[in-house]
């Protein structure tokens, strides 16, 4: 490992920008986008000279570390601030700082006309550092530090409009969530050091080869606690849809492209920790499994685009998780795919953006239809971003997509079957909702209102999402090319105890054609009901009672209400009765009888020197009286 | 003489003294038999004295004596200021720490 000072400067840049846009306030509202803008490009340009110089280097050499401070020194235990760049980070920079300044640039029009625009992008800039220390920490303790950052811009992104009290909520929510997921995060860590004695990924994939079985599966469950929290996977998804309610870029850099992956980061990170715990490495592709289908689910139902292109996200996220369950053969799709879907999804949230740009803010699909003509570039761009999701080749989403799903079905016995077909459902469904956005959006007959104009969007707006579809079309084909990705990471999963490999239950070019007739099926399906059929502009309230559930996003609130909610509330309301009655009780009890005797004693103090007089009389009495039996 | 017999009036002084103190209203009544009852304890050193053939008992009533005319002069002090104040010398109208 080669020890560099440059690393800092990565996070410095950011972090910078958003301490100095909050401390200078009104002052830099003039030009603080400008600032904000330039910090998130300078670190995008620093990543991509780290990832030449990476490049150039050999592959045992690629990696660099950067100790900042000694952190935590107590006896044997040693904690450094410390960075680590190797292979599994460069990527994430790459897109945290690349996406991010695109959506920065974005920002700058989409925003324009909020008085608040420089706090935003000083909030955006904090999420940049926060999100850049997570991927480089080199340490669970480090990663720690950068998740609760990505948290609080999250939340604070999500609540930016927060004059409006449901999306006050809504980050609330998301943030409450999120803690659900961070205690898993901190109890990883602590078992990591009560097993282990140490929380860096270099101790403890060192320690994990003699640490007992035990002890990992608790700590990869614990880890897929964390991930589940903070990538909206089930049973933890229920925050991402109402996380829509912060502005458009931060749906599309935040609730897509890069914090809600931070989960899979996790999982691929802590590789060795879940290939030596079966049972967790399990569960993780269960997660998955299921939130894949959920997600895809709750799409299929949603009039309003950008709560659709959420739970799309969740279904995607799901793929990343069940890949990053199915062990080393996974890993490098898992990232494959989180790198794919970070460039089409958010070029399809900025398109969500453009269109509500033009169309008055209405997220509701069903007021939106034939906007093609009107918005050009960005039917061109979403589209793009569309064939790529969907999965169509040579699209990024059919490469990273079909890799997951090939490598699911190759997992091995009816777990391969199961996982396989899971997968290959959640395709077709991607293929019907996401054409069903697209159709509801752009190419089904108009019905707006007269007072809405749609315009196409400035070019400081439609040039990042161009970039972004460039990307979609793009980025499967480059990471794919002679297997980069994978050869690319590969030093990082390779613990030298092979697997066994199991014998491949179909070959590679059978789940592709699987893949893109499911696809074919799910686009099909979707044409039919909505490009041939006029659309309602009101949601049809006459519906079977599994589209209502499907609506109420498969009862995820009311469950979580019901079960987590009321029930905490019942409890909380309990416990102030118990503070109230039993402990406040105690206290004033403990008052008034000191308040009580004393007015009762008070009697005694009558003022009269005669009787004062006489007290000590009777007192001087008594002490003789009682001395002379004593010593009689 | 049987020395008892100093005893016995030492007592009787003192009781009276003590009994003046508890029933008495006026100030200097009180401040009176408070001076009864420290002659009382005065008389009952000098006895002792006389019985145990030693002059210790002695030697403490000329202390008992400077401590009482002390006690006298501030005494007295204070009850003129009072005296001045309320236009009374009952102790049972200074009774202002009972509010």
């Amino acid at each position: 490992m080669v020890s560099t000072s440059s690393l800092v400067y990565l996070i410095g840049l950011p972090l910078f920008g958003a301490t100095f846009l909050i401390l200078m306030g009104r002052k830099a509202d003039k030009w603080g986008h400008l600032l904000a803008t330039a910090m998130s490009a300078g670190s995008f340009a620093l990543g991509v000279a780290h990832f030449f110089a990476m490049t150039n280097r050999a592959t045992e050499e690629r990696a660099l570390t950067q100790t900042l401070f000694s952190w935590i020194k107590v006896g044997d235990f040693d904690v450094d601030a410390a960075l680590l760049l190797d292979q599994l980070s460069i990527c994430f920079v790459l897109l945290i700082t690349g996406v991010g300044t695109l959506i920065h640039i974005y920002s700058i029009s989409y925003m324009a006309d909020d008085k608040d625009r420089r706090r935003f992008f000083a909030y955006l800039n904090l999420f940049i550092a926060a999100m850049l220390l997570l991927v480089l920490g080199n340490s669970y303790l480090n990663l720690y530090v950068g998740w609760e950052g990505v948290g609080l811009a999250s939340y604070l992104l999500i609540g930016f409009w927060n004059q409006k009290p449901a999306y006050a909520t809504a980050s609330k929510k998301a943030f409450v969530m999120n803690r659900v997921g961070d205690m898993g995060l901190s109890f990883a860590i602590m078992i990591a050091f009560a097993t282990m004695g140490t929380v860096s990924f270099d101790g403890v994939k060192e320690a994990a080869e003699r640490a007992g079985t035990p002890a990992l599966t608790a700590m990869g469950i614990m880890l897929l606690v964390a991930a589940v929290g903070k990538s909206a996977q089930f049973p933890l998804q229920a925050w991402l849809g109402d996380a829509m309610a912060g502005p458009t870029p931060v749906s599309a850099l935040i609730h897509a492209a890069t914090m809600v992956t931070a989960g899979v980061y996790l999982i691929v990170r802590s590789n060795f920790v879940f290939d030596a715990a079966p049972t967790a490495q399990l569960l993780v592709v269960i997660v998955g499994a299921i939130t894949l289908i959920f997600g895809a689910i709750i799409g299929m139902a949603k009039d309003d685009i950008k709560k659709a292109l959420a739970a799309s996200t969740m279904s995607q996220i799901g793929y990343m998780i069940l890949g990053a369950g199915l062990g080393p053969a996974g890993y490098a799709f898992a990232i494959m795919h989180l790198l794919t879907h970070g460039f089409f999804k958010a070029g399809m949230f900025l398109g969500a953006g453009s269109v509500m740009h033009g169309m008055n803010d209405e997220v509701n699909m069903r007021k939106y239809g034939a906007l093609r003509k009107f918005m050009p570039i960005t039917f061109i761009t979403f589209g793009l971003g569309y064939l790529a999701i969907i999965g169509v080749p040579p699209f990024a989403g059919f490469y990273s997509k079909d890799a997951i799903i090939a490598e699911a079905f190759n997992s091995g016995g009816i777990k391969g079957v199961l996982l396989g077909s899971v997968a290959l459902l959640g395709a077709a469904i991607t293929a019907f909702y996401m054409t069903r956005v697209m159709v509801l959006t752009f190419t089904s007959k108009a019905r707006w209102d007269d007072e809405v104009h749609p315009h196409e969007s400035p070019a400081l707006m439609w040039l990042p999402m161009a970039l972004l579809a460039v990307g979609s079309v793009s980025a499967g084909f480059l990471l794919t090319r002679g297997d980069a990705l994978v050869n690319w990471m590969y030093p990082l999963f390779d613990h030298g105890d092979h697997q066994e490999l199991h014998e491949e239950l179909l070959p590679h070019s059978v789940v592709t054609i699987l893949a893109v007739t499911m696809v074919v099926i799910g686009v099909t399906v979707a044409l039919v009901k909505y490009q041939f059929k006029d659309v309602a502009a009101v949601a049809p309230t006459d519906v079977s009672w599994a589209t209502r559930f499907v609506r109420n996003d498969l009862g995820q609130d009311a469950f979580n209400e019901a079960v987590f909610m009321r029930p905490g509330q019942a409890l909380t309301r309990g416990l102030i009765t118990v503070d109230e009655v039993v402990i406040d009780g105690a206290v004033h009890g403990v008052g008034a009888m000191a308040l009580g005797s004393g007015s009762t004693l008070r009697r005694t103090q009558t003022g009269y020197v005669r009787s004062y007089a006489a007290l000590i009389l009777v007192g001087a009495l008594a002490l003789l009286a009682a001395i002379w039996v004593v010593t009689q | 003489m049987n020395p008892y017999n100093y005893l016995y009036l030492a007592a009787l002084l003192f009781t009276i003294g003590a009994v003046g103190v508890v029933v008495r209203r006026n100030a200097i009544v009180v401040f009176m038999c408070v001076e009864l009852m420290l002659n009382a304890a005065n008389l009952t050193l000098v006895t002792f004295s006389r019985l145990n053939g030693n002059l210790n008992g002695q030697v403490v009533a000329f202390f008992t004596m400077v401590v009482a005319a002390c006690e006298v002069v501030v005494g007295l002090a204070i009850i003129v200021a009072i005296y001045r104040s309320r236009r009374s010398a009952s102790i049972d109208d200074a009774s202002l720490l009972k509010r």
